[in-house]
């Protein structure tokens, strides 16, 4: 099963070298890794979409607390969430495609975002089973290029201060 | 202008930072990066500087000094292949939980990612063996960082942390502000172990009819060799302890079942196989204590003490997981005993296991052998010298025919299996411990991987008793050979290869003893506890083809131990 780990670290030089490696050193799934800045100064938001049975998500928790430089650590898989990914698709077009094409793009919410004369960028947010039902549809028309970013995610409702939660065992 | 802070250079910076954390030693070999260090370390009194002759020996000689007294071990070495042949000495203290803290010098910052003269990402390259590590950027963050790197080294779990200094933030100016207080906001170890958990533990262990206590090193480390010694002796509870756990419960004690695991005691493992409540204290389930996990302690109710959560449910799932200081949780846990177990089924047990299949061997072809050395070591010592041990067959040979009697006694390289190991650590640990001897034990083959410094030892005068166990072979090697690869000794054999270690060791000047005879072993050993003139050092030749039994193959079930040359079971 798929976990979306949220991760609070520490901005700081090899901080995120430690979680990346901690993966690969300890054999663990790594799907998407996003990471960016917070409204904490010095405190970056690193989001991390990896799958196991319970005992090797377990495993991958107790890790990543266990890294010094991580502040926080929450399985978002067990609460009620937001989970967001961009994805910008070139693909292919001929004459007579163009419209289809443009038809595709708005019943995704997508954007056009560039044209040529062989092929058009479509910008597609969403939740990523929704960018891959966009990719699903354009496959056919021959994708170019694409460029994902990763999930990144939020826990819904109603936040207290991010740093003054307990920690997650 | 005139409230202008005094400024100190980094070098100064981090010496009275050293001061400040109470270092009396520091093992270490200067270099280019290094040198404006040096410079300052020349007028410095406060602390010992021990030149070793390579930077693996300096890092286990750390190593072997924190293990010894507890207490931190600092190493000093320069960029690039000065700080990259400290990295076999941090892995083996990242895998025993050993606090050390190794400074490295790098190249200025500018030159930083350049392929610059002695440049190596050590920071990146230890990243998966330390506990943290540092890339100090900033002169004004050095001292902070110092005390980190100690606080963080010695605390909770205890591990290696790297602390990387370019070379022009020790030149640079800074005002030095040594902070009084540490905080580290991502870093909070837990020490008290919750209340219910233990409750929880105390009823178990109080309703068991075959508690059995399984002592990992967490209990020396922690200090709570006497909180063990108590709830154990109350409770009438048999104690097994892993390699790293030897010497937190006295070997000489009835309630003591010796270690457990590949090479542990038959009725140890037969313990663990029919206890109903096992309770790991400040262990971690290796698989060399395992062996296959699905026949590990198969019905017992398991109860997990560690300070480190990442510990618990690694290896094997557990009932009761304790996150806490193994001594603290350990007087709570007995002071929450409802009642005493009832053992004395149990105990007729396990001591009819220790009459089944006593550990024994056999000399009656004349010819010497390594247990018999350890046992009149043993003797003569009554358990209480620190032996530091390398790795292979003698190592098995000590836990088993040693009987430690203290804690920090059995400095060993257990989780990383580091060749190599003994002589430098012992040099590291004989300048921690001078109340007790130091006895370092090697085979031919980890003697020759890094006995460049009995020099040091001998510059220094350190009275370290060096004992080369000289069978001729890589031992244990062979013994899986001879048991699992059809006898083809592939590349085990040093006959030949090796050198005449006594005379070696003569030149270095140091005193040397040699013999191949049963009957000079306790004059040997005698003339070398009493040597007081700096090392001493002794080679032992024994018989070649010996075993180290019992023995539970790789990845089998303890059950299926191997119990002697004979047994049957080796055919499996």
């Amino acid at each position: 099963m798929k976990h979306t780990i949220s991760i609070l670290l520490e901005n700081r030089f090899g901080a995120f070298d430690r979680v990346a490696n901690l993966f690969s050193g300890k054999g663990f799934n790594l799907h998407s890794i996003t990471i960016g800045e917070t409204e904490i100064k010095d405190v970056m938001r690193m989001t991390i979409v990896t799958s196991g049975n319970d005992q090797i998500i377990d495993q991958v928790l107790k890790q990543l607390n266990r890294l010094i430089d991580t502040l926080k650590v929450i399985d978002l898989s067990e609460h009620e969430r937001t989970e967001r990914e961009l994805a910008l698709i070139s693909v292919n077009y001929q004459k007579g495609t163009l419209e289809e094409l443009k038809n595709i793009s708005d019943i995704f919410r997508g954007k056009i975002v560039d044209i040529n004369n062989k092929s058009i960028m479509i910008e597609v947010t969403g939740p990523p089973a929704k960018i891959n039902a966009a990719v699903n549809v354009l496959m056919p028309y021959g994708i170019k290029e694409m460029a994902r970013t990763g999930t990144v995610a939020l826990k819904r409702g109603e936040q207290i201060n991010a740093l003054k939660e307990d920690v997650t065992e | 202008m005139s409230s202008s802070p005094k400024m100190y250079d980094g070098a100064e910076i981090l010496f009275e930072s050293l001061r400040r954390e109470n270092v009396e030693h520091i093992f270490g070999i200067p270099g280019g990066a290094t040198i404006q260090i040096y410079e300052k370390l020349y007028d410095i009194n406060f602390l010992k500087h021990i030149l070793t002759r390579h930077e693996q020996g300096a890092t286990h000689a750390a190593d072997g000094y924190a293990r010894a007294t507890g207490k931190v071990g600092v190493v000093l070495v320069t960029s690039g292949p000065g700080a990259t042949n400290t990295v076999t000495g941090i892995a083996t203290a990242y895998m025993d939980s050993s606090p050390i803290v190794v400074f490295t010098g790098q190249v200025p910052t500018n030159l930083i990612g350049n392929d610059a003269f002695q440049e190596a990402d050590i920071i990146g390259i230890t990243r998966p063996i330390t506990k943290h590590s540092f890339l100090v950027r900033d002169v004004n963050d050095l001292a902070s960082v110092v005390r980190k790197a100690f606080y963080i080294a010695k605390s909770g779990r205890p591990g290696p942390v790297v602390v990387d200094l370019p070379k022009n933030v020790i030149s640079a100016m800074a005002p030095l502000h040594y902070p009084e207080k540490v905080e580290v906001r991502g870093y909070k170890p837990k020490y008290e172990g919750h209340i219910n958990q233990i409750k929880k533990a105390a009823k178990a262990i109080a309703n068991a009819k075959r508690p059995l206590l399984y002592v990992g090193g967490g209990v020396i480390m922690s200090g709570a060799t006497p909180q063990l010694r108590a709830f154990a002796i109350e409770n009438n509870l048999p104690v097994t302890m892993t390699l790293q756990g030897l010497g937190a419960f006295p070997g000489t004690s009835e309630l003591s079942l010796g270690m457990l695991g590949m090479h542990g005691m038959y009725w140890a493992n037969q313990a663990i196989n029919h206890c109903d409540v096992l309770v790991a204290l400040g262990a971690r389930f290796d698989d060399r204590v395992t062996g296959k996990l699905e026949t590990f302690a198969p019905d017992a109710f398991k109860i997990h003490v560690d300070i480190d959560p990442s510990c618990i449910d690694k290896n094997v799932e557990v009932d009761v997981p304790i996150v806490g200081d193994v001594g603290q949780v350990l007087d709570e846990l007995r002071k929450a005993m409802p009642h005493k177990p009832d053992t004395t089924e149990w105990w007729k047990e396990i001591r009819a296991w220790q009459k089944e299949c006593p550990l024994t061997y056999d000399m009656s072809d004349g010819k010497l052998r390594t247990q018999f050395i350890l046992e009149r070591l043993s003797e003569k010592t009554k358990g209480d010298a620190v032996i530091v041990s390398d790795v292979g067959q003698h190592q098995m040979f000590i836990a088993q025919y040693y009987k430690f009697t203290n804690p920090r006694s059995l400095l060993s390289s257990g989780g990383l299996g580091t060749m190599g190991f003994s002589v430098p650590a012992a040099l590291g640990a004989s300048f921690g411990v001078t109340d007790r001897p130091i006895i370092s034990i090697s085979g031919d083959g980890g003697f020759a991987m890094n006995m460049q410094e009995i020099l040091t030892a001998r510059y220094y005068k350190r009275p370290v008793k060096f004992i080369v166990i000289n069978n001729s072979y890589l031992g244990m090697v062979r013994q899986w050979q001879e048991l699992f690869y059809n006898e083809r000794y592939s590349f085990t054999d040093l006959t030949g290869a090796n050198p005449d270690f006594h005379k070696v060791v003569e030149a270095m000047g140091v005193k040397s003893f040699v013999t191949s005879r049963i009957d000079e072993v306790d004059g040997i050993l005698d003339a070398m506890l009493n040597y007081n003139d700096g090392p001493v050092f002794a080679e032992f030749r024994v018989i070649k083809e010996e075993m180290v039994f019992p023995m539970v193959p790789a990845g089998a079930s303890v059950s299926d131990m191997i119990l002697d040359r004979l047994d049957p079971e080796r055919l499996v």
